[in-house]
């Protein structure tokens, strides 16, 4: 009990060792949290009327951002899938750092829903036995099923993994591999049923055809690995951890594939819808063109589509891919990209138009923008704190035993030896 | 639209007795009962709505807290037991008292045997005056204002979608014109049907209308993606809404095929003196921010034996309701003599809200 306890104090501290880089990152992310606590405190009060959602759209930005971070949070086994079972030597040295990703996407999955509710206070509703869970009836609950068992997996996975790292010892793979095994599997699961979640509604038309699960793990995959190739840089120019060329090149391969597939299923699903339009197509017609003058996601969708081709296109030439300066900003483009797939162009025109047929537009609030970029704040220092601490233990800086943070800084504050 | 609306308090809550038709419930007694059983009730509640009363006028603030505060760890309507429900309604009943100035009852009467409700309106007659739209307001304690939620929804159709002048063209005009909006009543171009007509007069020449609401659906997608059960079908064939259990998900708006289903987006604005205090549990109480709402058929009035309001405004005699079940109920006349068709029928939704023409 001693190493564990020794364990979180010493990864506790880990975390306020860092550079002015660091601390200003943090407290660059910090200035979003405090806007983020005033637009809460506005809508926790004054209820949902200040955003922009109305009973014609009445899913917006929110369930947006999370079934984009859904993606996100998969996509992270692109780094565990190829280090179990391939055998990939350099992205197994580095495997928890994509389980602190997932961990990091999963929680602003979770602050992301909550903002979407109508009465967060009410969640224990949901709780089985204290309320009521319409399992299996509702797709919704099978997505917080999956949801919660995925973060439980990495949670679980990632920190034991760390804490053998970290008091020397060897892995019990009778313990582990299971996990990982069953995460991989199980990361298929969380945007398959966050696909469900939409397209199991024929009052949707946009939403309700059968390539919307593979499409969302098409995009997650290449979405989720562009981010981790960005991290992974910023890792290596910042930190003594030294993530191989090899990792980051298999990284972007699979991003550039799962980008083609993307494309693909996208291509295709325009030629049906638009071959011989019916009024089931309409929410795709006002998205790529407008309809009368409401053309709000019109620049989305083709920002969208020129930042995905062009990607695609830059990373089938292998001189562009294996350009480990160029690399991270197009990763930047391709995450972008199909974060404006995801939600102006897949989750809002679903909602247009209704369906009786009216086309309404829908503009997010400044409180939404401030919530929203506040969730990916507090997203990213929970990850940046997560990543700090793993790499810490990567590098033996934090052992069992060892000359401990925690020492350090007795010993600093310690009038005696001041 | 000369008489926008007629004089609805005094029509429907005197209308009671004269409003009992034996098609809906056969021959059971007439509903003086529930008057009767109206005032008892209040006279045995009238402790706690004198209770009500004083925190009224002392501290209603606090009241209401205290209440707000019990109500927020009940159960769920369904599961609770008699007394839960029994306290349930006197906290509820309580706390409206107070907030409205007026004696409020919530109703819990429940479904009666071999009653399944149904509704059929006859589209050749509807004029589109929207008095339904106005009586479902006043009856059923929506938010009012720049805040306004109408269950109903009159659409305006073009005839055919031919005009005279496109007649050669083979294929109707693109549809609709653009209107104006905000948040509670959205801006938008509509398709199949123009919901925020304001004409001179009603009908329109080459317009015929279809009003919607719930359709109360036998097999309602709304019920299925409730992750709270909050939403389900009553024996009596009303989908309803527990809206102290409802967490606000709005997955359930997004299921429904006929925009059926509502969203209090802010705190609901109900003037006290436009609330009307004969509420049911399941029905028209007055709702909180942040949870669905949508048309019960007035399940307060339906199952006392009145009909809903709508069908008792209705100028032309376009709304008919009654029981299913009862082969004798107007509803079931018109399935058998009239040319019927349910609203989006491929969807397997099977509404009990039929549509007609002679």
């Amino acid at each position: 009990m001693n190493k564990v306890w020794s364990f979180c104090v010493d990864f506790m501290l880990y975390l306020f060792k860092g550079g002015v880089k660091y601390w200003a990152w943090l407290g660059f992310l910090w200035i979003f949290v405090f806007a983020w606590v005033y637009g809460n405190y506005q809508q926790l009060s004054e209820g949902m009327i200040v955003t922009g959602l109305t009973d014609q759209v009445s899913w917006g930005l929110y369930l947006a951002n999370f079934v984009f971070l859904v993606g996100v949070a998969a996509g992270a086994v692109t780094v565990v899938f190829p280090a179990y079972v391939y055998k990939h030597k350099a992205l197994h040295d580095v495997t928890v750092l994509g389980e602190m990703l997932a961990i990091s996407a999963v929680i602003m999955c979770m602050l992301f829903v909550l903002n979407h509710m109508g009465r967060p206070d009410r969640l224990w509703h949901m709780i089985p036995f204290l309320g009521i869970y319409n399992f299996p009836g509702s797709m919704l609950t099978w997505d917080v099923i999956v949801l919660l068992g995925y973060l439980l997996l990495n949670l679980v996975g990632g920190f034991y993994y760390l804490y053998k790292k970290y008091v020397g010892e060897e892995l019990n793979n009778r313990f582990y591999l299971p996990i990982i095994f069953i995460a991989i599997v199980w990361a298929l699961s969380i945007h398959t049923v966050t696909a469900f979640l939409i397209n199991t509604m024929p009052a949707r038309p946009m939403w309700h055809h059968g390539m919307m699960p593979i499409r969302f793990i098409s995009t997650a995959f290449a979405a989720g690995p562009a981010l981790i190739i960005i991290v992974f840089t910023i890792i290596r120019n910042n930190t003594k951890l030294w993530i191989e060329d090899n990792a980051i090149d298999l990284l972007s391969q699979i991003v550039v594939w799962c980008l083609g597939i993307a494309l693909f299923l996208t291509l295709s699903e325009v030629v049906t819808e638009l071959y011989h339009p019916t009024e089931h197509s309409l929410g795709l017609q006002y998205l790529m063109f407008g309809h009368h003058g409401l053309n709000n996601l019109v620049p989305w969708f083709w920002a969208s589509m020129a930042g995905l081709v062009g990607t695609f296109l830059l990373l089938l030439v292998p001189r562009i891919r294996k350009d480990h300066k160029k690399l991270p900003y197009i990763c930047a483009v391709v995450f972008l990209a199909i974060w404006i797939e995801k939600g102006m162009a897949l989750l809002i025109p679903g909602s247009i138009p209704t369906p009786i047929g009216e086309f309404a537009e829908y503009s997010p609030t400044l409180i939404e923008i401030i919530n929203c970029l506040g969730n990916w704040a507090i997203g990213f220092i929970v990850l940046t704190l997560l990543l700090k601490g793993a790499i810490g233990i990567l590098l033996g800086e934090v052992h069992y035993g060892g000359k401990s943070a925690y020492g350090e800084m007795k010993h600093a504050n310690d009038p005696a030896h001041a | 639209m000369a008489e926008d609306r007629l004089p609805l308090n005094e029509s429907t809550a005197d209308a009671e007795c004269e409003t009992w038709d034996p098609a809906i419930h056969g021959d059971q007694p007439p509903s003086k009962m529930t008057r009767r059983k109206f005032v008892k009730n209040t006279s045995t509640l009238s402790a706690t709505s004198l209770m009500g009363t004083a925190a009224l006028m002392t501290n209603s603030d606090e009241a209401q807290a205290n209440t707000e505060w019990a109500e927020w760890f009940q159960g769920n309507y369904r599961e609770m037991t008699d007394e839960e429900k029994q306290e349930a309604v006197e906290r509820l009943e309580r706390r409206y008292s107070a907030e409205y100035g007026k004696d409020v009852t919530v109703d819990t009467t429940p479904a009666q045997e071999g009653v399944l409700f149904g509704y059929a309106l006859n589209i050749q007659k509807c004029i589109g005056c929207r008095r339904c739209a106005k009586a479902c307001v006043e009856e059923n304690n929506q938010s009012r204002g720049d805040q306004e939620i109408e269950w109903i929804r009159v659409l305006k159709m073009e005839k055919g979608e031919f005009t005279e002048e496109k007649m050669g063209e083979g294929y109707p005009d693109d549809f609709g014109i653009q209107v104006g909006g905000n948040a509670y009543s959205a801006a938008g171009v509509v398709g199949e049907g123009e919901h925020y007509y304001e004409p001179e007069q009603v009908p329109e020449a080459d317009s015929f209308y279809m009003p919607i609401a719930c359709m109360q659906c036998e097999k309602p997608p709304c019920v299925k993606v409730c992750p709270v059960r909050t939403t389900y079908r009553e024996p009596d064939g009303v989908v309803v809404i527990d809206y102290n259990w409802c967490i606000g998900c709005r997955m359930c708006i997004g299921a429904c095929p006929y925009w059926a289903r509502r969203f209090n987006w802010g705190e609901p604005k109900l003037p006290k003196e436009d609330m009307n205090p004969d509420t049911h549990y399941l029905g028209n109480r007055p709702r909180m921010k942040g949870v669905v709402e949508k048309c019960t058929f007035c399940i307060q009035r339906t199952r006392k034996g009145r009909y809903p309001a709508c069908v008792e405004v209705c100028p032309v005699g376009a709304r008919k309701f009654g029981n299913l079940l009862d082969p004798n109920s107007e509803v079931r006349r018109v399935l058998a003599t009239k040319r019927v068709f349910r609203m989006k029928a491929d969807l397997n939704t099977y509404p009990k809200f039929f549509y007609y023409v002679d």
